[in-house]
């Protein structure tokens, strides 16, 4: 009887210790849990009531309760955003900028160049490719400001244009480099700086392949190139999947650098859908925000990507790249 | 392939990995790099290889200087620690990659890929990843990569290490089997004396990035040139004790403040002539229990090994030995004993200079 009494205290006792140790564990997960709400959740929601109405400066209301419940036509339009989206003549150019912005940004820079600083770096004096890819990383760290700043003094008119300079001491026309080359500019310095993420990502994946792994190729007979092809780059198979995802969504969204250095051109010649979504929201020649229109771009981008990343994570399988907690009891 | 090695030097920044140093390995001959970790056994390999280039000195395969050669084209088969196979490649990719390389046609790649894995006993493998491999198979797939290309030199980088004590037992065999049956020059670094001892027909061993001796494993055993020789080869290792040696008529002996023994005349000759203290080396072999034994001592630790116990005797405070002892004696911690010494192998050191007053 006694001993019944006491086991099943026992195991009271234990249940309460895990009840404590389940609660610790929520308790520190909690300050992030708090900022991904406040910060990504919420403003989600918002994005998606928002993208029904026509708020916009003209009928601009602080009473978001009253327009929410009022069923007011004036305010609640439904689907109309979407349909006019659907029906913007510039909509499918934005769509295709946005594809081309995407793909040779990503293809060219933020993979193709990471991977190739990542290999050259790993393959001279380290201390000559720490430096290199320190300098690299530098421009990821200035404010996106200076750095498109820079930017627009390289490719300004004459005189202060640094290669409109060197064009006239070639003796060539001056060139509007806004007009001809303007998405070779954008997908450059979009590039230059995306390409540190990467050559991070590879440069630490190329460094954990064992030593003994890179010898043995050596010995089994194959120059650096070989090594490379054979050995180095279908280890880096998980690094190269990862960026390239990652960074997909990110460049989706991604528009800072459009904007500062020619705010899309005109006639949406390098508008992307983010960028778009931020014009029509916040950013109008006559003050007008329509913040309910521009709400319907930035759900469209958010459908985009939750399906994209659903994919990705299906493709990486992402449950086996998650490790198992290390520390089971706190 | 007789390899040379001549006044070989390798620096990493200010720090000296190998020391000057000049060995020839004969055509055929298998040599094993012994030492303890950092020694520069490894670095030594990767110059052979030519992974690493050397700072000063020359390596020749034959009479070519292959110092500046890179490794593809050196026709070397080396086998890792780590076995080191490519994890994307199943085993026939993986053995047959050195073919790939040398563009071997493909049917020649299966060909001569089936005969060595027949060879190495992993014949219903090849289609396997390494990950699904137990520590025993990768071993025999990094020796069938090795071989594949039938290299002019295998080297060896402490392969055994990673394996339990029962397979480092059968692969020792079988490595020497095959290097003795296929005649390729082989240099195997390892710390384990004992691989050392029972694979290389000639053991350089190596300590501090100097070659200290370069023998074969009756010698190092019997004749070693140097303390650290006598102190590395040999399990348990061989005891030290600092004597002088005295001449009495004919006879001369051992003496310090715990023991008088003779020592073989030719012996003691050599280190009476030395004069003064010298350290005199004793194998615990050569050391019994008898009740008709001159040295008293008690009985410090039993460590018992199975087949014997090692005693850690104590004969003063200054006077240690190691002995082997029959465990059906049952000894134990505190116990006298009396100790009989077989002086005739027994070794003599200068203690300044630590080389061998015997041997050089």
């Amino acid at each position: 009887m006694a001993s019944a009494a006491s086991s099943a205290s026992a195991i009271a006792r234990s249940r309460s210790q895990a009840m404590r140790a389940r609660l610790t564990a929520y308790g520190f997960l909690a300050p992030a849990g708090f900022l991904v709400l406040v910060f990504f959740f919420i403003p989600m929601l918002l994005i998606l009531f928002l993208s029904i109405t026509n708020l916009a400066t003209t009928n601009f209301t602080t009473d978001v309760w009253r327009m929410a419940t009022s069923r007011d036509p004036k305010y609640i339009v439904g689907l109309d955003n979407f349909e006019r989206m659907f029906a913007d003549e510039f909509a499918p150019k934005i769509l295709f900028n946005t594809l081309f912005y995407v793909l040779a940004t990503l293809l060219l820079f933020n993979v193709g160049l990471g991977l190739v600083i990542a290999l050259l770096t790993a393959h001279v004096d380290r201390r000559a490719g720490f430096l290199f890819r320190a300098l690299w990383i530098l421009p990821r760290i200035t404010s996106p400001a200076v750095y498109i700043l820079m930017w627009k003094r390289i490719v300004a008119a004459s005189p202060f244009g640094i290669l409109n300079q060197f064009n006239e001491l070639l003796g060539r026309p001056e060139a509007n480099y806004f007009q001809g080359e303007a998405w070779v500019f954008i997908v450059m310095l979009n590039g230059f700086i995306g390409a540190s993420f990467g050559m991070i990502i590879f440069t630490s994946a190329i460094e954990s392949i064992p030593k003994d792994l890179m010898n043995a190729s050596l010995v089994d007979g194959s120059t650096i190139m070989q090594r490379v092809r054979y050995v180095i780059l279908p280890l880096l198979r998980w690094p190269l999947l990862f960026v390239t995802t990652y960074q997909t969504l990110s460049l989706l969204t991604s528009f800072e650098y459009i904007l500062l250095f020619n705010s899309g051109g005109p006639a949406s010649q390098t508008e992307v859908w983010s960028l778009a979504a931020y014009n029509r929201a916040l950013n109008t020649y006559f003050a007008n925000a329509q913040w309910g229109y521009g709400s319907a771009f930035a759900v469209v981008l958010v459908i985009i990507g939750v399906v994209m990343a659903t994919v990705y994570m299906r493709v990486f399988r992402f449950n086996e790249l998650v490790a198992e907690p290390k520390i089971e009891v706190l | 392939m007789k390899i040379v090695l001549e006044n070989l030097t390798k620096k990493f920044g200010t720090v000296v990995g190998v020391d000057d140093i000049s060995l020839t390995i004969e055509d055929g001959e298998f040599v094993a790099f012994l030492g303890p970790s950092g020694c520069g056994k490894t670095t030594t390999l990767l110059m052979i290889a030519g992974i690493y280039r050397p700072t000063a000195g020359i390596i020749r395969f034959d009479d070519r200087v292959i110092n500046q050669v890179p490794p593809r084209d050196r026709n070397i088969g080396m086998v890792f620690q780590s076995y080191a196979l490519y994890p994307h490649m199943t085993v026939f990719g993986n053995i047959a990659y050195p073919l790939k390389l040398k563009k071997v046609p493909k049917e020649e790649q299966a060909e001569r890929v089936r005969e060595v894995a027949a060879k190495m006993g992993i014949a219903n493998l090849l289609d396997r990843r390494p990950a699904q491999l137990s520590g025993g198979q990768q071993q025999r797939v990094a020796l069938g990569r090795a071989l594949v290309k039938q290299p002019d030199v295998l080297l060896f980088d402490e392969p055994l290490s990673n394996l339990d004590a029962r397979l480092r037992l059968s692969m020792r065999g079988e490595i020497r089997h095959l290097q003795k049956e296929l005649g390729i020059t082989a240099v195997y670094v390892t710390h384990d004396q004992v691989e050392a001892m029972t694979m290389a027909d000639r053991i350089a061993v190596m300590n501090l990035g100097k070659l200290q001796a370069f023998d074969t494993p009756d010698d190092l055993y019997d004749r070693p040139k140097t303390l650290f020789i006598a102190g590395f080869v040999g399990n348990p290792p061989m005891n030290f004790l600092e004597v002088e040696v005295q001449r009495e008529g004919d006879t001369f002996y051992a003496v310090n403040s715990a023991l008088r023994v003779p020592v073989p005349a030719e012996r003691g000759e050599a280190a009476a002539r030395h004069g003064g203290q010298v350290i005199m080396g004793i194998r615990p072999e050569d050391i019994t229990i008898s009740e008709t034994g001159t040295v008293r001592g008690e009985v410090f630790v039993v460590e018992p090994l199975g087949r014997d116990d090692l005693l850690d005797v104590h004969l003063d405070a200054a006077n240690r030995l190691s002995v082997l002892a029959d465990p059906a004696v049952h000894l134990r911690a505190g116990d006298t004993v009396t100790l009989a010494l077989d002086t005739r192998k027994v070794q003599f050191f200068d203690p300044q200079t630590e080389l061998s007053l015997l041997w050089r």
